[in-house]
């Protein structure tokens, strides 16, 4: 019984492989062949032409496969099409001067029209121990740093407070958000000036300065004494309180908007639950407004690390190109002034090596960033 | 604690500053006792003011009159931190940023002075209630790394370590699914029972209401409809709203009448009512409430019948009915006398509910009028007042008078620019009203431009109906 059973089951599968050869090889050369083959009687011939290797033949194609055939590279690539314009001025403005920069910085004595003319430099370390020994490089470093460390904190805490502040009224909440946000779209340089113009004094001698500038006046209104704040004989530290005042001024609006748009954000139900909790104000502020703005906060203080690495508009504003009050030129100093200097005098290659040093301190400060906001940030 | 309510009303202005009267009743002299320990459900459709008055129980929201007790004390002006209330939200609230552990001793870590407790203490009293809604072994994980039922009991949780004198609970199961809800639902009941908080629940699910509160108070449009035992509220309901809300499947409703101590359903007299006045009534027959029966008095077209394992839903159709179906259950074993394309009922006089027609309030006959009697006086016993509200509601009319309101024609800037430019018709109309001498020499202008433009213009008003569809 069960071989009669088995039997014809076993014929089929025998006879099944051959029945379904036929069909199998017509079917995989179709699609090799391509669509063409199938469209004509040509395909037909083309068919063992295929089995015999006679692959080097083209077969012809009529102009609308072609077509289909272009339309679809042109969709592979089209991509890249669409970005090339933004590729190329990437390369050339800003991939090349980085390139370039990297270059030059170990190049002694680089010079761009004796590299022109062919000549040759040697590889080396020169242009960073020049940098290093060059008489105001920790000047501007110290000057950096400090600007940056100072001002980064201090705007970024007084822009939350002004945030929570800005969101906690609704009477004239959008006139004070004009009023902040004024700085961000006023000349960086303008301001400067109007700055030195309000601190600045005429005359007198550099113990008993005479003022105009609103800010001694009103130092004096409360019975203080006029200070030298940016004129010849000012001191360092007047100076610099000047700066960081500008600076902080300068760098709020940004910091409030984003702060305030995070602000926004925050489910009201948070404060109400903590409202239900009796959590006091201070706590509300630092156990959930700190922690939920978060996200916005690192934002703020990265960028704001960055930007303060690259400070220099604010000192020219206020102490013009000699980057410093009068009789004390380049005391104000910073690090992109310093390879600004580097350029005018000549020297490409110191530019080059102080801007990687600037380069790397940026990048490790990130990275610390970063990593310090990794572990407290809570998205 | 014992929660007293008395003449609760909460008014949100109107958001459009010029049309004053758009401002919203959402509560309207709320007068309830809730006893103390209880579990009280606040039951209502979206929009009747169960939220709100949760949060004016809660302090977050203030009454815009009546006031409130906890026991003696009058708490309407006291702060939310001062009332003792422990709060958990629809969507939870837990703070994102801290485990659950420091979820839970938040409300701890912000108490002072005195209340101030040592670390050890917060610490255990924080395990306690972890372990009371079973979340002990998740104290380290952060609330996105919980389900929505175990983040439901952290909120539970951090509402009860301060040991609150009253829970309040806003639509808690609506985040879950069908399947928690049933969990957790128990669960709250068990945790509600464990700790003897009295505590105020806010839903529109009248099946979780029924199922673990000992009372119930069904609201519409900020007016307590009827309150009671959720038995005695399904039992008994006070007018057509509530029996409507109560059951699963709804209510039959059918337009009827009494005359002549006979209740008219169609044109069949289906039930003897007694001695009660004649009067145009709507009916109410809880689906349980049909016996089949060849003589049966209501006749329905059969359109379907559900099985539902021990008992069967007979749905059907009726010209009397107001639903769209009529649904009926029966039990299984009756399921071979369903023949044919009609079904014949008679009713059980208890599951009938007469509502008079024009203010919707129940009218009990028979047997209802010593249920009802032993109903109030149930809750007398209890120290319960049985509120039952007939008529129309506040809110209703003025809607309607709203309704029939012809709304002011508004001129906006964009009709005055218009004005600035007639359209042929208008600028004919008003050159020929001009005198001859002070005709405008624009709108001349403007005919001929419009005349120049096309042959059919557009009046201006066809123009607005337009827009403003």
């Amino acid at each position: 019984m069960s071989e009669e059973k088995t039997d014809p089951i076993l014929t089929e599968q025998e006879e099944a492989p051959v029945l379904a050869e036929e069909p199998a090889i017509g079917e995989a050369a179709l699609p090799v062949e391509g669509e063409q083959a199938v469209l004509s009687a040509e395909g037909e011939a083309a068919l063992p032409a295929e089995e015999n290797g006679e692959n080097n033949q083209k077969p012809v194609l009529s102009p609308q496969e072609k077509k289909i055939i272009w339309k679809d590279r042109f969709n592979r690539y089209k991509a890249w099409l669409y970005l090339l314009p933004a590729l190329i001025i990437l390369a050339v403005f800003t991939v090349w001067p980085i390139i370039n920069t990297v270059r030059m910085s170990f190049l002694k004595d680089y010079d761009a029209l004796k590299a022109i003319g062919g000549a040759s430099f040697t590889v080396g370390f020169d242009n960073f121990v020049n940098v290093a020994h060059y008489r105001r490089f920790l000047t501007c470093l110290t000057n950096t740093m400090l600007l940056t460390v100072i001002t980064v904190p201090v705007s970024t805490m007084l822009a939350l407070l002004i945030a929570v502040a800005l969101n906690s009224i609704k009477f004239i909440r959008r006139t004070m958000q004009t009023i902040f946000f004024l700085p961000y779209v006023t000349n960086a340089i303008a301001i400067g000036m109007v700055f030195m113009a309000m601190f600045s004094v005429i005359g007198g001698n550099p113990s008993q300065p005479l003022s105009i500038g609103i800010i001694n006046t009103i130092i004096e209104a409360f019975g203080g004494k006029a200070v030298n704040w940016v004129n010849a004989g000012s001191s360092k530290v007047a100076n610099m309180a000047v700066l960081i005042i500008y600076i902080v001024w300068n760098a709020l609006p940004f910091k409030i908007l984003v702060l305030l748009g995070g602000l926004q954000g925050v489910n009201k139900q948070y404060y109400e639950a903590a409202k239900v909790d009796g959590a006091s104000r201070f706590r509300i502020f630092w156990r959930i407004t700190v922690p939920m703005l978060s996200p916005m906060i690192a934002y703020v203080v990265i960028t704001g690390f960055i930007g303060g690495f690259k400070e220099y508009s604010s000192i020219v504003g206020i102490f013009g190109e000699s980057m410093g009050p009068v009789g004390a030129d380049g005391r104000m100093n910073t690090m992109v002034g310093f390879i600004y200097d580097a350029i005018e005098s000549g020297n490409q290659g110191r530019a080059s090596a102080a801007a990687l040093i600037l380069f790397v301190i940026i990048f490790a400060v990130t990275m610390i960033n970063m990593y310090v906001s990794k572990k407290r940030v809570h998205y | 604690m014992k929660v007293v309510l008395q003449h609760l009303t909460k008014i949100f202005p109107s958001r459009n500053k010029k049309d004053k009267n758009a401002e919203v009743i959402a509560v309207n002299d709320f007068n309830l006792e809730i006893p103390d320990g209880k579990l009280i459900g606040l039951l209502g459709p979206s929009g009747c003011g169960k939220s709100t008055t949760l949060y004016m129980i809660s302090g977050l929201q203030v009454p815009s009159s009546g006031k409130i007790f906890f026991g003696e004390d009058d708490v309407t002006k006291l702060a939310p931190e001062n009332r003792g209330i422990g709060l958990v939200f629809q969507n939870y609230a837990l703070y994102p940023h801290m485990t659950v552990q420091q979820n839970i001793l938040f409300p701890l870590q912000n108490l002072k002075g005195e209340n101030r407790l040592s670390k050890e203490e917060m610490l255990t009293r924080a395990a306690n209630v972890a372990k009371l809604v079973q979340i002990n072994e998740y104290m380290d994980r952060k609330p996105s790394e919980l389900s929505g039922g175990q983040q439901q009991r952290v909120a539970i949780a951090r509402a009860l370590v301060k040991m609150p004198r009253v829970l309040l609970l806003d639509e808690p199961l609506s985040n879950l699914d069908a399947r928690l809800r049933l969990q957790t639902r128990e669960e709250i009941r068990r945790i509600q029972r464990d700790t003897q908080i009295t505590t105020i629940f806010v839903t529109h699910d009248q099946e979780e209401a029924m199922s673990i509160s000992d009372f119930i108070v069904v609201m519409k449009l900020g007016v307590i409809m009827q309150t009671g035992k959720p038995q005695q509220v399904y039992d008994d309901p006070a007018n057509l709203f509530v029996a409507k809300f109560l059951g699963a499947p709804p209510i039959n409703v059918f337009s009827g009448r009494v005359e002549g101590g006979k209740l008219y359903v169609g044109e069949e007299a289906v039930l003897s009512v007694g001695d009660i006045e004649d009067q145009e009534v709507y009916v109410g027959i809880r689906p349980e409430g049909f016996i089949l029966s060849k003589s049966g008095k209501l006749t329905c077209n059969v359109s379907g019948v559900d099985v539902m394992g021990r008992d069967i839903s007979v749905v059907s159709t009726s010209s009397a009915s107001l639903n769209p179906l009529v649904r009926s259950i029966i039990s299984a074993d009756e399921m071979s006398n369903i023949t044919g394309d009609v079904v014949k009922f008679n009713l059980k006089p208890h599951k009938v509910y007469i509502f008079n027609k024009e203010t919707e309030e129940r009218v009990h006959f028979g047997e209802q009028i010593a249920l009802h009697e032993k109903v109030v006086a149930e809750m007398a016993a209890e120290g319960q007042n049985y509120v039952a509200h007939a008529g129309p509601l506040p809110r209703e009319a003025d809607d309607k008078a709203k309704a029939d309101e012809v709304p002011p024609q508004k001129t906006t800037w964009l009709d005055k620019v218009k004005a600035l430019f007639p359209k042929k018709k208008k600028a004919q109309d008003a050159a020929e009203q001009a005198p001859a001498g002070e005709a405008d020499p624009e709108a001349e202008a403007q005919v001929a431009q419009a005349e120049g433009e096309g042959e059919t213009p557009t009046p201006a008003e066809e123009i607005d109906k337009e827009g403003k569809e």
